[in-house]
Parts: structure tokens; sequence; C-alpha cells
């Protein structure tokens, strides 16, 4: 278990930022080498790091592990952060994917053709107002409790908080209806581990835009 | 924990399948309910059954799961289809997750592929072809050629396993030359086709759903309106 785990990915948010979010919630010092050519990936697929050929991947405890999931799974296993049973684990996935498919939405924002970016864009804001805010807003009410599982903080509520601030980066009037999650925010955000991550000259990316995302899909050949 | 398990979905392979052959490979009974129109969905959803308005639902022991992953993370965790032991189970879990996350992938493309254009499936199928053998299944004939034993993860049988040789079935749908290469993968396919819950799933009669057809995809156009 010696060393920081070590994130392969380019200088960006995409799909690494919830991985990133979740060690610095968990207190954990990470390290980050960034791909910044196609060379790069190259050398890292060549090298057989990469099971599926593909990033993210974080090299920790003696694994090189791929896959998105699998990596957070694994970080909120090990601290804690995933329920004390398979009930509450149930909950958990259940609520993770919803914001997994929430957060592709986002992720991919910038990867349309400018010509559908409008219409994502609406899109991605009718199914935050009509779905997702919806549906966590109705967990906290049904129980009153500061966190969304098992009156205790787990991933769910790390990753929740983490769109909700994509979300108002996006469009600040979306959370207006929604007390409950904004209460969940000012919580979390205060938490010290959450806090440190929050301030400048942390490891969080800055929000991506037209012009990162067409650095980044030359990294990809995309 | 009355009951069997109830899933709720349209009748056909979607993102349900994998859950069917969880299910089944564990050997747990099922009842299904399938949607048949629009208006089924409406209900389900009207009713506050679906978090995010949105199927797979399944309702097992008390509760409506939906999200296909949450949904299958529960059933390999209840029926022990995560390897060895519970000191090892952090590491091989974590393993497997990764492993299955890549099955997912090339399992979504497959899944996806009848809803392409036809002008598009020619190019689509050839992208399915090219990703199976050149990323997926040398990924994992290396894990079994790694370790030599015969299951994925941990000497023991694994949702890894289950998902695996779900994906084998599928792709030798599209074309059976695509395992032609990968003898280790034909040969845990024949294995676990062997595990008496499997091979009564891969019966004729079973609740195994058949592969997709054109019509299968307009009935599901209607219904989830896409």
């Amino acid at each position: 278990m010696a060393g920081k785990p070590k994130l392969h990915y380019y200088d960006g948010r995409g799909r690494m930022e919830s991985i990133r979010w979740l060690l610095a919630a968990a207190g954990v010092e990470f390290e980050e080498i960034f791909l910044q050519s196609p060379e790069d990936l190259d050398k890292l697929r060549n090298d057989g790091s990469l099971m599926f050929q593909q990033v993210p991947m974080v090299e920790i405890d003696g694994m090189k592990l791929v896959q998105t999931r699998a990596i957070l799974n694994y970080i909120a296993s090990k601290h804690n952060l995933y329920g004390k049973d398979i009930k509450e684990r149930a909950l958990i996935d259940m609520y993770v994917e919803g914001m997994a498919d929430w957060n592709e939405m986002f992720i991919m924002l910038f990867v349309h053709p400018r010509e559908e970016q409008d219409a994502q864009l609406a899109l991605l804001k009718q199914k935050t107002t009509d779905r997702y805010l919806p549906a966590f807003e109705k967990v906290l009410k049904s129980h009153g409790q500061d966190y969304l599982v098992g009156n205790r903080l787990s991933r769910a509520d790390i990753q929740l908080v983490e769109l909700i601030y994509n979300l108002e980066e996006f469009d600040p009037s979306l959370t207006a209806n929604f007390p409950l999650l904004k209460a969940l925010k000012t919580r979390i955000s205060n938490l010290p581990t959450v806090k440190k991550f929050l301030q400048p000259g942390s490891q969080r990316k800055p929000p991506e835009d037209m012009k990162s995302m067409e650095k980044t899909l030359k990294i990809f050949r995309m | 924990m009355a009951g069997k398990p109830k899933l709720h979905y349209f009748k056909g392979r979607g993102r349900m399948e994998s859950i069917r052959w969880l299910l089944a490979a564990a050997g747990v009974e099922f009842e299904e309910e399938f949607i048949k129109s629009p208006d089924d969905l409406e209900k389900l959803r009207n009713d506050g059954n679906l978090m995010f308005q949105q199927v797979p639902m399944v309702e097992i022991d008390g509760m409506k799961l939906v999200q296909m992953r949450a949904i299958l993370n529960y059933i390999a965790s209840k029926h022990n289809l995560y390897g060895k032991d519970i000191k090892e189970r952090a590491l091989t879990q974590n393993i497997i997750f990764m492993y299955v996350e890549g099955m997912v992938d090339l399992n979504e493309m497959i899944m996806r592929l009848p809803i392409h254009p036809p002008e598009e499936q020619g190019a689509q199928l050839a992208l399915i072809k090219e990703k199976t053998t050149n990323r997926y299944f040398p990924a994992f004939e290396k894990v079994l050629k790694s370790h030599g034993q015969d299951y994925m993860v941990g000497n023991k049988l694994s949702r890894a396993d289950i998902q695996l040789v779900e994906l084998i079935y599928s792709v030798e749908e599209l074309d059976p030359s695509l395992t032609a290469n990968f003898p280790l993968l034909k040969a845990l396919k024949t294995r676990i086709s062997n595990v008496p819950t499997v091979k009564k799933f891969l019966q004729p009669g079973s609740q195994r759903k058949p592969p997709v057809t054109a019509k299968d995809v307009e009935e599901a156009r209607k219904i989830f309106k896409f």
C-alpha cells in the first residue's frame, strides 16, 4: 500500500473529476500525470497499462485500475463511503448510477457538434429540473436526514454535490426550488476535506469549454 | 425476503438481459411483467415506481431498484458471485468491476446496433467487430492466460464469468467467427454453459430472450418514444 494513488488523464475534468472529488473528500492525497499529446496516450497503451486501451487509469494499491466505476467503487469501499450493508449499497448504487447518466450529459456537451449544443444544453436543463433534481430532493425529504443514505456520509452525497456545483456553473437558478439539495450542498461543502478541495489551488479542475475540448480531442485523435 | 424478484421491462433483451442471466445463473426464480404500450410505462411512472422514470426496474427484497448496474451489483452480492472470500473480496470484487465495465461497454454497442438507421448498420457492425477482436476479447483472453484458471477471478465462479459468457453468445450471434482466435474464451464459454443453472437457462422455453429483431425495435420505439 505504498505511495499515493497516481491518476493518469488529461488536465481537465472529463471522467476523472468524480474520482478526484472522492479521493479529496476521503482525505487521500494523490498525484496526477497529465496526457498532453497523442504520443503520451500511445505510450500508456504500448506499456500495457490500460486494460481496454482507455483512460481514466489510476495506479492504486498495486493495481492499474481502469473504468471510472471500478475506480470509484474501490475508493468508496476502501474509505467506508459505500454504506454499511448490501441494501444501503443498493440504494447508493441506484443513486450514483442516475447521477452518472446525468453527468454523461455534461461530459458530452462539448463533444456534440457546435450546431447541436444549444439543443443539448436545453435537454440537459430540462432533465435536470424534471428528472434528476426532483428525484434526489424527494430522497432527502422522505427521511429528513442530513445524508442521502443511512444517515451517514457516503459517496452518494459527494457525487451529488459535485454535480450540483457543475450545474450551477451553467445556470445557478436551476437549484432554486430544491431547498434540501441546497442545504446538502452547504453541509458537504463545509466538511474540512471538501472545503479544502473547493479552494483555489486544489487539484479540482476548472469548467471545460469549447476551446479546452478541442485541445483534449486532439490527444485522443478525435 | 418474501416472493420472487419481479422484473419490469419490455419483452426483449435490452438492458434487462444481463440481469436475467445473473438471476438464472444464481438459481433464482423470477417473474416478469412486460411493458407492452406507452400506457404501461406511464402507469409505472405515475405510481412513483421508477426513481428516474426509467426501466429496467426490479422489485426485490422490498426495494424497487432501478439502474442496471445497481441491480446487477445487488444480485451478485446477495448470491456470492463476487469472488472468493470476505478478506479477498475487496480486491477481487474490484477487479471484477473493472472487467464487467469493459463487458458492459461492448454489450452496449451490440445492444444499440439495431437502433441505428439502416444506412449506418454496416459501419456500426464493422466497428463492433473491430473492437471485439482488437480490444475486448484480447483483454479477457489475456486474463485467462495470465493465471490459467477455470474462472476469470479468484478461481471461483463470479459474475465476471456469467457476464462474459453472455457477451460471447451475443458476439457469436453477430458473427460466429469472432471467437475463432480466442481458445480460452471458447473453453470458458463451454464450461459456464455446462453449469446446471446456466444450461437450463440456455434451453428453449427459458426466460432468456431471443436476439433483437427490427420488430422489437419498433415496439420499443413506440413504448419508449425514441
